[in-house]
């Protein structure tokens, strides 16, 4: 909507403001790694990073939701809970802002769930354009360097300063209260091109897709069959590591527990993943995806084929998260999409 | 029940939605205003209803049934072949398919059979408790499409309990069908569902009635075999019949063969299938056949929609 600038004084001064008004998150350094945690100082934000340990979806989705409220004694009552704290996010890539777009979707779609979008309209998003990518990184090729919605602040550095664009009135009524802002001059918004077209090349030339994002759908539907599933799956230790690091994967499990006197408890919703084993049994026993190259190839096709079908996008953002979270290393979508490329 | 929003109540793709008490247009403070929001009046898609047992009888030794009132006095309002998620509170929620036809108004009835932690606990209820309810979920089966034409329900083992909601809605309006054709086949006499009912139907002389068992035993005196073993014993119109197939996984493959035997068209074949369903909304990903969420693009699909997914027979 808007362009501005904020020196990185400036820009100090609006975080440090934003953290005396409210909940702040942001993302920081942990060890040698970067990592999404509550701001209580300026000075812990590093906005020049790779990339975060997990993604910061979990500020919109958490691990564990309340669901509902009920007691059985003396009378059965039951309450829905939705949990919608607000919280302003500093620190987002575009990658990790496109994966919460389509969370946004999928929760909207055919029956909207509440519970997310409340909690989800309660969350304020700084995004900030990345200035480097993790080593396992591949968005360049996934079409995610670039977002256009979804954020309410987007900051790029353009050397002592930074371009700050609104997305939202949101946005703008941020910067109207807690920030001093400067007119960009041409100067700056050149700077700030120049950056946006080196985006398509932060990624290492290694991490490049074998076959380009288009292709990909149609690839991955005609290999149904192909042994490069049970291949890779062979060594698959079914842990769940890459569900539980993606920007992009929430299917949960409800589970619920009463209180030691019997007398109340609640139900809540938790992160569950397809890779686990059990994930498709029911009461009877009966398994729906029992082996383990089943459930690995489950994956690849909701992704790229059965959510592209609903939703025309590849729901992967090429965070490069899972390649790098995987033992036995057999999850990187890139090396399997040249395995399947390599078949035709 | 568990509508969540409307069709025509979406919220706007972007920006995302505001809070309830952020007025329209106005600028709050969104870093101060909120908190955790109780929201008792708002729709959530999880939160059941509250019910009450008010019959229960047993079936067979793992299976009971259970006549179920909504404690609003309304009518379930379901769809024959839709399910429900039954609360126990403390316990969990189960999916259990609706038994009885909407055209029984008043209370449904849900034929449970105790597999896990949640039927084990409904067992144990007795007249009078009280559980959630959410739903009916679900797609129906095509009792529309079917009117004027003959139906050949094909019900194995506990598949007769969605069946049967599908089967006494077309009894109830018996006029609008034509030829009712029912085969029913359980394992042995003793896990025989619907005892009375079964021997109504075969009474009729308005439905052709055919049953089997897999294994008989000494008083049984009826039809032995699997029930694709019953397709010889009729013959049938293609151009007019719908087959409905409901049973456990195994089956399905077989009794699709002999309907396309006796040349029924993909089209007209109609299965209700089963997976893990938890959320039934179609948000936990559990209940998943390849592209397909079985709790909302099921559990009743047509075979010609679903013969070329591969996780689904």
């Amino acid at each position: 909507m808007t362009h501005s600038i904020l020196t990185n004084e400036q820009l100090k001064v609006f975080v440090q403001k934003l953290i005396t008004k409210g909940n702040v998150v942001g993302i920081q350094r942990k060890e040698n790694k970067y990592a999404f945690g509550p701001l209580e100082n300026v000075d812990d934000l590093t906005l020049d990073y790779d990339v975060a340990l997990v993604p910061p979806k979990q500020y919109i989705y958490p691990q564990w939701e309340t669901l509902l409220r009920f007691q059985t004694e003396p009378s059965v009552k039951v309450e829905s809970v939705m949990e919608a704290e607000p919280v302003t996010v500093i620190g987002v890539h575009p990658y990790d802002l496109k994966a919460i777009n389509q969370l946004d979707r999928f929760f909207e779609d055919h029956q909207p769930d509440n519970n997310y979008l409340k909690r989800r309209a309660a969350v304020t998003i700084i995004a900030v354009t990345p200035k480097r990518a993790s080593k396992w990184a591949f968005w360049s090729s996934m079409d995610s360097a670039h977002v256009e919605t979804g954020y309410d602040l987007l900051l790029t550095d353009i050397g002592e300063k930074y371009v700050v664009e609104t997305g939202t009135e949101r946005g703008e009524d941020l910067l109207k209260k807690y920030a001093k802002t400067e007119k960009a001059s041409t100067e700056d918004l050149q700077k700030r091109e120049k950056i946006r077209l080196s985006l398509s090349d932060m990624c290492a030339e290694k991490r490049r897709l074998a076959a380009s994002l288009k292709e990909v759908p149609a690839l991955i539907e005609s290999s149904y069959e192909s042994e490069v599933w049970e291949k890779q799956a062979e060594k698959c230790y079914g842990c769940g590591s890459c569900v539980l690091v993606c920007p992009t994967c929430i299917c949960f499990d409800v589970q619920e527990e009463m209180s030691l006197d019997l007398k109340e408890g609640k139900r809540w919703r938790v992160w569950d993943g397809c890779l686990l084993e059990n994930f498709a049994k029911i009461g009877s026993g009966e398994n729906f995806r029992e082996e383990r190259a089943d459930r690995f190839r489950h994956r690849f096709f909701r992704k790229g084929v059965y959510l592209y079908n609903k939703f025309g996008e590849v729901h992967c953002v090429g965070c490069g998260r899972c390649s790098e979270a995987c033992l036995p290393d057999i999850a990187d979508p890139v090396q399997v999409i040249e395995k399947l490329k390599a078949e035709r | 029940m568990g509508e969540g929003q409307g069709e025509g109540d979406r919220h706007s793709r972007s920006p995302p939605p505001r809070l309830p008490h952020q007025g329209g247009g106005e600028m709050v403070n969104y870093l101060l205003d909120g908190g955790i929001i109780m929201a008792t009046a708002e729709q959530s898609l999880y939160l059941p209803e509250l019910a009450t047992i008010t019959k229960t009888s047993p079936l067979t030794a793992t299976e009971k049934l259970f006549e179920i009132k909504l404690n609003s006095g309304k009518d379930l309002g379901h769809k024959p072949g839709q399910f429900v998620e039954v609360s126990l509170f403390g316990i969990g929620e189960a999916p259990i398919s609706i038994s009885s036809s909407p055209t029984k108004k008043g209370a449904f009835d849900l034929a449970i059979r105790k597999v896990g932690n949640v039927t084990n606990a409904i067992h144990n209820l007795a007249s009078g408790a009280i559980i959630g309810i959410r739903g009916p979920f679900g797609t129906n089966f095509p009792y529309e499409e079917t009117r004027g034409k003959d139906i050949l329900f094909v019900a194995g083992g506990i598949g007769l309990v969605p069946t049967r909601s599908f089967i006494n809605y077309v009894l109830d309006k018996r006029l609008d069908y034509n030829r009712v054709i029912i085969f029913f086949g359980a394992r042995t006499p003793k896990e025989r569902l619907f005892v009375e009912e079964l021997g109504e139907w075969k009474k009729r002389s308005d439905v052709e009635y055919h049953e089997t068992v897999d294994r008989g035993d000494e008083n049984w005196s009826g039809n032995v075999g699997v029930i694709t073993t019953l397709f010889p014993k009729i013959k049938i119109d293609p151009k007019n019949t719908f087959c409905i197939v409901v049973g456990p996984p195994v089956m399905y493959r077989f009794v699709i063969k002999e309907a396309l035997n006796k040349h029924i068209p993909h089209h007209r074949i109609y299965v209700s299938l089963e997976r893990r369903m938890k959320c039934g909304v179609g948000k936990c990903g559990h209940c998943q056949i390849n592209g397909v969420y079985c709790c909302k693009d099921g559990p009743v699909f047509n075979y010609s929609n679903i013969m070329h997914l591969k996780e689904a027979l």
